[in-house]
């Protein structure tokens, strides 16, 4: 312990600590909570526990497993969060490479631009890609009256506007595991008569192999919270979140969308659960 | 020869995707933002070059007043975020036990995973007139009459505050945690008390965390969209709201590009003044891994 404070203070500051940990959790209780609660409307009185909200399949009280408008968001939303981490780990990769191997020119000026996408407002990306695939579609059109439909608002838009920024976080998770990783096994696995290729393959990316994990884990849960870039890109095949926030502006809020909270809040805690296991994997890291 | 071919080969395999990243997702995007932005729309499909739109922003003021209260809010709520962050990152790198230390962040991580748009649901289930504290209260017996906390700038800044905290407990608790406790005893050896060792020792070490966490939270308050609408209501003037105003609901996209490029900027001149008042690089700081 740094500091020997007097009993009182050190209290004081447990009490804060605990009032701030309160402070966190209660509106991810109050949307957990009204999931469970036998009521048309997500508010007080507690009327009675019910698993309605999650397997119901008539109106009024529709559940979420029964709602083919948010199972279809939920799929969107997987189906975009997937190829997000796919592609940002395959270019965080990369960059890992690029930046800890390799030496080249102007190295600090390209490593501040590979930063530079977390600092960019996702409201600002989401415009600036929508503007620049709209013009190029729109060019296409009139010139060669080629119909670029990938280029309108949609799931490849989407995915192109969330793999934008991911990108930087996965290139900075796995930068960081490449950086303390010792050049001297490579040395030895060439000097044993290894080719490039197989000490690749057998030694250098079994070791990164845990941060890779973990940052397509992180990049698949911001995906699939995103909605800043998202709403600026989204087409018809809209993901979870722009389809909950319609849900939440035409009918307000109602309990599915509680139901719906809960499911999302479980899944990522689990998904996050695994990200802290595969990364603390063995001792000697 | 071969060593040095194969060398040059794997920089360039490894460099495309990342040039391809951002030149085609990032540079040419903010280029073209900016292209539009100064094109002015004079007739059907007819443009001209000019700075109508920039005009248009600063003539009217309630697109500046905006922009305006989005930035004091954004850096209200930024210190607010590194006022009530600061103790529990120092908590957690310094005071709490090894196990419970791992416990706390990990408890701190966990809404992160949440989306804003589940976090401002909670918010709205809680301060709405019948949401759960107005109903408590008045079961209670404190208030005779229902509550509305929702739909003011105090609710808005709270619900922001919590958004973004995480973003500036983590960076501090990794630099505090890289700081020998030895330093601090040294300085109560020296005769320091509480605050000068804070003053003189902890709060310098901890700068390149205070400063990152500082640039994150503020871009994130800045940039957000939904915390704002949802808790401040119809009439929250955030800027982001009038952004999307101009995109979806009029259509402008000319005038909406203008207000990005005026919000990038507005920003950036922020973080770029901070950096400089701090004696801190981006280097230093958010890209440090």
């Amino acid at each position: 312990m740094a500091i020997k404070p007097n009993t009182a203070f050190l209290t004081s500051y447990r009490l804060y600590v605990f009032a701030f940990f309160l402070f966190l959790a209660a509106p991810l209780v109050a949307a957990g909570m009204f999931a469970f609660n036998d009521s048309l409307f997500p508010s007080l009185p507690w009327q009675g526990f019910t698993l309605d909200w999650f397997f119901n399949d008539t109106e009024p009280k529709l559940g979420m497993f029964h709602d083919r408008r948010l199972l279809r968001g939920l799929y969107y939303s997987f189906v975009i969060a997937s190829f997000v981490s796919l592609l940002s780990v395959f270019v965080g990769t990369c960059n890992a490479f690029l930046f800890v191997r390799c030496k080249f020119p102007a190295k600090d000026f390209f490593y501040i631009m590979m930063v530079l996408p977390l600092v960019i407002p996702g409201v600002i990306l989401g415009i600036s890609i929508l503007l620049l695939a709209s013009n190029i579609a729109n060019g296409a059109e009139e010139a060669l009256s080629l119909d670029l439909d990938f280029l309108r608002p949609g799931i490849i838009l989407v995915v192109l506007g969330q793999f934008s920024f991911i990108t930087t976080i996965t290139s900075l998770v796995i930068i960081a595991r490449l950086k303390k990783f010792d050049e001297s096994m490579e040395e030895a696995a060439f000097n044993l008569g290894a080719s490039r290729v197989r000490v690749l393959r057998t030694i250098t990316l079994p070791y990164l192999f845990p941060a890779m994990a973990a940052a397509g884990i992180v990049a698949f849960l911001v995906s699939f919270e995103n909605f800043n870039t998202t709403l600026f890109l989204v087409g018809s095949e809209a993901p979870l979140t722009i389809t909950m926030y319609d849900r939440m502006a035409k009918v307000g809020s109602t309990p599915v969308l509680n139901a719906v909270s809960f499911f999302l809040m479980v899944g990522s805690a689990l998904l996050a659960l695994v990200s802290i296991l595969v990364q603390r994997d063995k001792p000697q890291t | 020869m071969m060593q040095n071919d194969i060398k040059r080969l794997s920089l360039i395999l490894l460099f495309a995707p990342f040039a391809l990243w951002i030149v085609l997702l990032i540079i040419l995007p903010h280029l073209g933002m900016f292209y539009i932005s100064v094109q002015e729309k004079v007739g059907p499909r007819m443009y001209e070059f000019g700075l109508g739109n920039y005009i248009n922003f600063f003539a009217e003021p309630i697109y500046w007043n905006t922009l305006i209260r989005t930035g004091s809010m954004s850096l209200l709520v930024t210190a607010l975020a590194l006022l009530l962050g600061f103790p529990i990152a120092y908590y957690i790198a310094k005071i709490a036990g090894n196990r419970t230390r791992g416990a706390l962040f990990l408890m701190c991580l966990i809404p992160l995973w949440v989306s804003d748009l589940i976090r401002a649901f909670g918010w709205i289930l809680l301060l709405r007139e019948t949401g759960i504290i107005s109903s408590s209260l008045q079961w209670a017996g404190l208030i005779n009459t229902p509550i509305e906390f929702l739909y003011n700038d105090a609710t808005v800044i709270v619900g922001l505050v919590y958004t973004v905290i995480l973003f500036m407990i983590v960076p501090l608790v990794s630099t505090l945690d890289g700081m020998d406790d030895s330093m601090i005893e040294a300085g109560y050896n020296l005769g320091g008390n509480g605050p000068t060792v804070l003053r003189r020792i902890i709060i310098p070490y901890a700068m390149p965390g205070i400063v990152s966490g500082c640039i994150v939270v503020f871009m994130l308050t800045a940039g957000s969209y939904l915390t704002p609408i949802l808790l401040g209501g119809k009439n929250s003037s955030w800027f982001t709201e009038q952004i999307y105003d101009q995109f979806i609901t009029r259509y402008n996209w000319e005038a909406g590009a203008a207000f990005g490029f005026l919000l990038l900027a507005f920003t950036s001149l922020v973080i770029w003044g901070g950096l400089k008042l701090s004696g801190q690089t981006l280097n230093s700081t958010v890209a440090r891994s």
